[in-house]
């Protein structure tokens, strides 16, 4: 199964530049894992000393708050996953 | 501060200074920044003879807002009354209860308009054409009818279900809007996205740590229209958190440079109960915000996922303060009842934070002998859908006058004690 990450602008300086990322992951934690990995720049910015998601990063899948779906969502082919850093507005 | 600027973006979070440019967040741990000022430059800089001497409206406070070196101020912005409210203190047994009514702010009445003010004067010093916002209606109407007089493009962004009266006085201003199929929290996380893409000047984006800047005037006119003073407390609408924490950051630098008293202000939230993710928190004893899916009449407030909600929630508990929120009937119920005593109509947003006062002061969390201020945010024309069916059509009558006299007799002399009267 196939999940794409889009990589906000400012996120690219830690990922050489790439803006999308395709990878297997079946859960958040998988995902997570799967960008440690891959750009182990990143991993500092996307979860904090605990472990836990950074508290003012926003995680879509497709066009739902993460936090709106089940616990322990498991993706589905083709979900889109976009990652914001500092949600702003109001 | 670490360079000769007079402000500077600060990320709130891990302190990085980064001069000024069209972010919202830290460049290196992407938390929010916000706008920092050299007070000790600026108390050698200002002085309350300095600032009464100057026109009456928000760029009396130039020093403490982030302006670039040449702006336009000719809109006068800002500076809208602080109302006694006598008879909304009684019913809500308040006996020091005032009101700062930016239901009549100008030019397009709501609070958006100080924020807006002070945006497009980066907006211009940034060097974009286009500006743009996401908006549940007020700040749509803000930047449509700023951005025209400026000489920019407008795009806003909206949820498709906006009340209608807010999607004519954007369109009004030959604005461009992009009716969005989905909620607030929706547009803004597509804006954010634009923002990302197009060089546009979102204002409350790219250009967000400015505009909110704007939201501070509202604290600086409280406690110069109270004649140098600090409330006992403020009573604050919340959507996205701001201007809680603004009005908070307000009163601390008017402290600090010596132009009031230090007081220990307590601040309370209100939000409406089909979208409290704010008030929830604080009730539950919690810092983190867990998001919401709006429904409420209020949909000035409907932001499910506030980008401010960490910082109000500390923003109201350091104070001592506390949130409430009201439901749909009490929401239309407060607005009706600031009308009916203080001849003031104000939106549903003024009427969440009426209802919540009400219930503040009812549970005793705010005390009967303390100034009180409730921040009216937003104009009732805007939002009548709200009270459609609440007031029956008057039959029409002959113009004679028996028929009026009997009119009276019939329907008058009830409400008016016309009886007496004539």
């Amino acid at each position: 199964m196939n999940v794409t990450v889009s990589i906000p602008s400012a996120f690219r300086q830690h990922t050489d530049n790439v803006d999308r990322y395709e990878c297997a992951a079946g859960n958040l934690a998988q995902l997570l894992d799967a960008l440690d990995a891959r750009f182990p720049q990143l991993k500092t910015h996307l979860r904090d000393e605990k472990g836990q998601v950074r508290r003012f990063l926003n995680i879509y899948v497709n066009d739902e708050d993460i936090r709106f779906l089940d616990k322990d969502y498991q993706f589905k082919d083709g979900d889109e996953v976009t990652l914001v850093p500092s949600i702003a507005g109001g | 501060m670490s360079t000769d600027l007079r402000y500077q973006l600060k990320c709130r979070e891990c302190g990085s200074e980064w001069g000024n440019q069209p972010v919202s967040f830290c460049q290196k741990c992407f938390a929010p920044v916000e706008v920092v000022y050299d007070l000790a430059r600026i108390r050698r800089e200002i002085s309350r003879d300095e600032i009464a001497r100057r026109p009456v409206n928000l760029w009396r406070y130039q020093e403490l807002l982030p302006l670039p070196e040449r702006y336009d101020s000719s809109l006068p912005v800002g500076f809208t009354p602080l109302v006694r409210a006598t008879a909304l203190g009684e019913t809500l047994h308040s006996k020091s209860l005032f009101l700062k009514n930016d239901s009549v702010c100008f030019p397009t009445l709501s609070f958006k308009d100080r924020v807006v003010a002070v945006a497009l004067t980066q907006a211009r010093n940034f060097g974009f054409e286009v500006v743009s916002c996401s908006s549940t209606g007020n700040l749509a109407n803000a930047v449509a009818a700023q951005a025209t007089r400026g000489g920019f493009k407008a795009c806003v962004f909206i949820p498709a279900d906006l009340e209608p009266a807010k999607v004519l006085g954007t369109e009004v201003y030959g604005a461009q809007i992009v009716r969005i199929a989905g909620n607030y929290d929706h547009v803004n996380r597509l804006c954010t996205q634009i923002a990302d893409k197009h060089r546009w000047g979102f204002v409350n984006v790219n250009l967000r740590p400015y505009y909110a800047e704007g939201s501070k005037t509202v604290g600086y006119e409280i406690a110069e229209q109270l004649g140098w003073r600090l409330p006992d407390n403020v009573v604050v609408p919340m959507a996205g958190g701001a201007l809680i924490t603004k009005i908070n950051k307000a009163f601390r630098e008017l402290a600090e440079l010596g132009l009031v008293e230090k007081k220990n202000v307590k601040f309370f939230g209100a939000q409406a109960t089909g979208c409290s993710p704010i008030s929830s928190a604080v009730k539950a004893g919690r810092s983190e915000i867990d998001p919401q899916k709006p429904a409420t009449i209020a949909r000035s407030l409907a932001i499910g996922n506030p980008a401010d909600g960490f910082y109000a929630v500390k923003t109201i508990v350091s104070s001592g303060g506390w949130a409430e929120d009201a439901s749909d009937s009490e929401i239309v119920d407060a607005m009706t009842l600031l009308a009916e005593t203080e001849g003031i109509f104000t939106e549903t947003a003024g009427g969440v934070t009426v209802g919540t006062a009400r219930k503040l002061l009812a549970q005793g969390r705010i005390k009967p002998d303390e100034t009180t201020v409730l921040c009216i945010t937003g104009n009732g024309f805007k939002t009548t859908d709200a009270l459609a069916g609440r007031f029956e059509t008057a039959e029409a009558i002959p113009p004679k006058l028996a028929a009026f006299e009997q009119y009276l007799e019939r329907d008058l002399a009830a409400p008016l004690g016309a009886k007496g009267a004539v």
